[in-house]
């Protein structure tokens, strides 16, 4: 028969036990990011372009009728560079190399970054062959950013290429 | 190794003494703390248990999973919603006493030797909780699971495995699909699955193993959550909307705790913290270690195979086989990697009596470091050495309280490997060989460093359980006392009334007839 000594005791390790769990499975409150703050979120997967040669008569006359492909493409990607600006300064910079063993995935970015609420002039050039000179993609847009929004700068070439959403 | 040992001796200490205090109301039965393992498994049956009604009731879609949860919450808060919050707080409560478990084994450096295994299979156990407890999160499909979703993948994307980041399925509302959650729920299963079979290996080498705590204990802890359950009920967060970061959110420090960790330190140094803890728990037991105390060792002609051994042991090394001289008969094997050095086994064989005639007494199953030999000839010794009126023999353990603080003129003291390994007989022969009364003292119940001694001890000299201690022994002269390292003011309290207690009643008490085996041949 437990003393009542004990089970005091035991009703009150009971309750801190349940205090202690009922506290921490929901306090203290987590804030990601402050009120006035919204979040820019760079991602995107692109495959990079490829240098191609269109092969000459005689050379396709050379291979079986079943691998005469007019272009020989290799099968390596191109990196491809990005920049993102925010209000004319410089946010973000990067070479995205291609995946895979041979180089031959896609390549990929994923940066966070959080902007003060309110209007910005947003600007990200995308080459996606460094072959090449410049940028062939760029997308640049006054954006007004709501408190925690967040705006997604993405690329799909379906889509005209990098696009804000 | 120094700071690591006077870390680990600090934080046993430091775990004893809580343990200490909770044996006051609790008990040693009923004490939370000395059976963590048993507490996580009883919160694991209630999260499994909890989680098929949830199961049942869950609309997968996108439109409905966090409308049908949330029903829960609201329209049927009497039963769903209380079943709700027990699979959240018992979820809470696993890993609470999961990672309180795992402070405990390694302050009682229960990590190394004979425990390698059931060490070394509890690791993955922790990566399957708390991948089986954020994916549950994420099924509510609000701004927590948003939250969750969004920073365990940005955390999987930092390691070079995914050709194109996971994070991109959580970019924007039309994202994802009635699909995800399907896929969620299948994982969410397939997990505590997994969880559970690496419970089974995780146990698979100890015998006697407390599925669940007490029937006091369950009632308790069941009771206390369903008070919480009533009185902060768990409910949803604002449905998900990946167009949004979520505002403030009320997250659940116990599982994803790790989320804030990320955004104040980074990836890079998270999964530095969660691989290196990890190959340091697996790498702890491979380091340096004390010398491994001497195994038990079968003598095959005093072992008539009859089990009790076999069925004492706390890890399961004693198995029986045929023996190999007896055709018919069987005898027990110790298998050295499993055995514990504990002796438990000597104690419990029918052949470990002092009163047999041999000059060098010979047992079944004995300790090379504490032979039954050694400890009649201890005894014989400490017995010929009392002198005064009362004369008592301290049977003690080297894992409780000290023991040696109470040797004097008349106290003689004995302390053994684990007070297991005491064959009741030896109560009887200390009584009829000179003593007036005799202690008997080990771990506090639950405590024991071996597991089961204690209990073994108290039931075979409360006659419960074979070998026993002899009906003819009264009662009267032999005192049971569970003292820890901290109990030894108490211990010897305890002395002190017993003695008195003998003094005074003396011509009350029966005494047993003496017995020297060097005069007789029979007890």
């Amino acid at each position: 028969m437990l003393k009542p000594a004990a089970i005091v005791g035991q009703v009150i390790l009971y309750g801190a036990f349940a205090t202690f769990i009922g506290y921490f499975a929901t306090s203290p409150k987590y804030h990601q990011i402050p009120d006035d703050v919204a979040l820019i979120k760079l991602s995107i997967a692109h495959l990079g372009d490829r240098e191609c040669r269109k092969r000459s008569a005689e050379e396709l006359d050379k291979l079986p009728r079943n691998m005469r492909a007019p272009l020989e493409c290799p099968r390596e990607r191109s990196d491809i560079k990005l920049e993102v600006d925010i209000d004319g300064q410089p946010a973000f910079r990067t070479v995205m190399h291609p995946t895979g063993l041979y180089k031959d995935g896609v390549s990929v970015v994923y940066k966070r970054f959080e902007a003060k609420a309110g209007t910005h002039q947003l600007s990200v050039r995308m080459n996606d062959n460094l072959v090449k000179p410049g940028f062939n993609f760029v997308k640049e847009a006054e954006v007004t950013l709501k408190p925690a929004q967040v705006l997604v700068i993405d690329f799909n070439p379906d889509k005209g290429g990098l696009f804000f959403q | 190794m120094n700071l690591h040992h006077t870390l680990r001796s600090n934080a046993q200490t430091l775990f004893q003494r809580i343990e200490e205090i909770f044996d006051v109301p609790f008990g040693g039965d009923n004490n939370p703390l000395r059976h963590l393992g048993a507490m996580a498994l009883y919160f694991l049956w209630i999260v499994v248990g909890t989680g098929l009604y949830l199961y049942t009731v869950l609309d997968t879609s996108i439109e409905g999973v966090h409308s049908s949860i949330g029903y829960l919450s609201v329209e049927q808060w009497y039963l769903g919603g209380i079943l709700r919050s027990l699979h959240r707080y018992s979820t809470d409560g696993f890993m609470l006493v999961m990672m309180l478990h795992l402070v405990r084994e390694w302050a009682n450096r229960h990590y190394a030797g004979f425990r390698l295994y059931s060490w070394m299979t509890g690791v993955p156990l922790i990566w399957l909780a708390y991948g089986a407890g954020i994916g549950g999160y994420w099924i509510v499909w609000d701004q927590l699971a948003q939250f969750s979703a969004t920073a365990t993948t940005e955390l999987l994307d930092w390691l070079p495995f995914f050709s194109t980041p996971t994070a991109r399925n959580f970019l924007a509302p039309d994202s994802i699909n009635d699909r995800f959650f399907t896929v969620l729920i299948f994982i969410h299963i397939g997990v505590p699955l997994l969880l559970i079979l690496a419970v089974w290996a995780h146990l698979n080498r100890i015998t006697k193993v407390d599925y669940l705590p007490s029937r006091r204990l369950m009632l308790g802890t069941i009771g206390a959550l369903l008070l919480l359950a009533l009185v902060k009920p768990a409910v949803s967060n604002a449905p998900a909307n990946l167009a949004l970061v979520p505002p403030e959110l009320r997250i659940d420090w116990f599982v994803l705790f790790i989320h804030p960790l990320t955004d104040f330190t980074s990836p890079g140094f998270i999964w530095l913290l969660l691989l290196a803890g990890t190959l340091l728990l697996f790498v702890l037991p491979l380091l340096p270690q004390p010398k491994a105390a001497p195994v038990a060792v079968v003598n095959a002609a005093n072992c008539n195979g009859c089990s009790r051994c076999h069925v004492d042991c706390p890890y399961a090394a004693i198995t029986i086989a045929p023996h190999p001289d007896r055709p018919g008969h069987n005898i027990a094997v110790v298998d050295a990697k499993l055995c514990a050095s504990c002796g438990i086994c000597a104690g419990s064989c029918p052949s470990s009596t002092p009163f047999r005639s041999q000059e060098n007494l010979l047992t079944g199953i004995d300790m090379p470091q504490l032979t039954v030999d050694m400890l009649r000839r201890q005894l014989e010794s400490a017995l010929s050495r009392l002198s005064g009126t009362t004369r008592i023999i301290v049977f003690g353990c080297d894992c409780g309280a000290d023991v040696k603080k109470l040797s004097a003129p008349d106290t003689a003291v004995i302390s053994l490997i684990c007070s297991g390994l005491l064959p009741p007989s030896f109560v009887e022969y200390a009584l009829r060989g000179g003593a007036d009364g005799v202690v008997v003292t080990g771990c506090r119940p639950g405590g024991c460093h071996f597991r089961l001694g204690e209990r073994w001890t108290a039931e075979r000299l409360t006659r419960q359980r074979a070998p026993q201690l002899r009906a003819r022994v009264p009662d009267e002269r032999l005192l049971l006392v569970s003292a820890s390292t901290h109990d030894d003011l108490s211990l010897a309290q305890a002395l002190l009334e017993f003695r008195a207690r003998i003094a005074t009643q003396a011509s009350s008490i029966d005494r047993l007839p003496p017995y020297s085996r060097r005069t007789s041949h029979h007890a």
